[in-house]
């Protein structure tokens, strides 16, 4: 039984799985993250699949993302969205710039179920900030996870841009809100 | 001593080396001194620089050089640490610190009052600060060789070049580099 899975004969490291599955059949093999609690059980985890890259702020790995990505690899980040505002720009002026793809998988913190009121602000603006940007997102129910993030995978890569997958705490956690 | 000057003297001890070249100014003076497949332009995302190059690095064997400045350094400081920690030994940086926004008319950045080699230092990568002309050739040769990531700090007077915009299209400039580093 994974670590991540508490209840004998009930893993709740289901969708965890889903999201490395997904990415390990799109051959992802470069990743940068940066906590979030929603994605405690998906990071340790992915520590056993990927060289999980340690950052200091979510902008600093879209650079690196991108050298990788010259390299000739096929990176992805796991970000909270706070870290999605500290990564705008980069975005916009080297991604979208020079047509570099990346997957991004945001929790999408300050919703339904959301504890903390700063959290709030930045999570009612993230959906209109995309928008704005362009940058297309998906944001699937636990039943459509796997999918989505391949389709989102496959995306960023055949278009050559970023693409996010929002988390629910409602996927990513299981708990009744 | 010019920036250019620095950076016409720096290059000339480079060969295969992979370059990333700063946000303004500095790219459009690299591709006057000398266009080729292995430079990156990176005309946008300031301060991302190191981090594109510490990308590739994590990724490929080839030695890879970011010609960085005082400004883009302060704004990405955090990668200074990052770069430390992973230590890849491909990496190499050379910060052309003129205390100053070239790219945006010579303001003051606070490297006039903070020593950027003591923040290297700090974040444990070895380092070394030049101000002549005569000491490039040298320090580009401690620089390059050996099996850790280094930073090389060159002092030089603010101001640019009256060289042209790099007249390169943004997906030229990205596949001729992607296609250069295939190549070993």
């Amino acid at each position: 039984m994974h670590p991540a899975c508490r209840v004998p004969g009930e893993c709740l490291a289901a969708v965890e799985g889903e999201i490395i599955g997904a990415l390990k059949q799109e051959e992802m093999d470069f990743c940068v993250a940066l906590p979030c609690t929603m994605f405690k059980d998906l990071l340790a985890m992915m520590e056993e699949h990927w060289d999980v890259l340690k950052v200091t702020r979510e902008e600093e790995g879209v650079g690196i993302c991108a050298g990788a990505y010259l390299a000739g690899k096929k990176p992805f980040m796991v970000i909270q969205n706070s870290g999605l505002g500290n990564s705008v720009n980069a975005l916009m002026s080297l991604n979208r710039n020079y047509d570099i793809p990346l997957l991004i998988l945001v929790s999408h913190r300050g919703m339904e179920g959301e504890r903390i009121r700063a959290q709030k602000p930045m999570g009612m603006a993230t959906r209109p900030l995309l928008r704005a940007l362009g940058i297309p997102y998906f944001g699937p129910s636990k039943a459509d996870v796997m999918a989505t993030v391949r389709l989102a995978a496959s995306r960023a890569f055949e278009h050559e841009e970023a693409v996010c997958v929002l988390f629910s705490r409602k996927v990513m956690l299981d708990e009744a809100l | 001593m010019r920036r250019y000057e620095a950076m016409e003297e720096a290059v000339k001890s480079l060969d295969h080396e992979l370059i990333i070249s700063n946000i303004g100014r500095p790219s459009d003076e690299l591709h006057s001194i000398r266009d080729r497949p292995e430079n990156f332009y990176m005309l946008g995302s300031m301060g991302l620089a190191s981090s594109i190059g510490l990308g590739i690095a994590l990724s490929s064997r080839r030695r890879v050089i970011v010609f960085d400045g005082d400004g883009s350094i302060l704004m990405n400081m955090g990668s200074l640490a990052t770069i430390s920690y992973h230590a890849p030994s491909n990496l190499r940086l050379v910060i052309f610190d003129n205390a100053s926004y070239g790219s945006t008319g010579d303001q003051d950045t606070i490297a006039s009052k903070i020593p950027l080699e003591k923040i290297v230092e700090g974040c444990g990568l070895e380092t070394r600060v030049i101000e002549e002309r005569q000491d490039i050739s040298w320090a580009m040769e401690w620089l390059i060789s050996g099996e850790v990531p280094k930073v090389l700090v060159i002092k030089v007077e603010k101001g640019s070049e009256k060289v042209p915009n790099v007249p390169l299209d943004h997906k030229f400039i990205r596949d001729r580099f992607m296609e250069s580093l295939r190549q070993v």
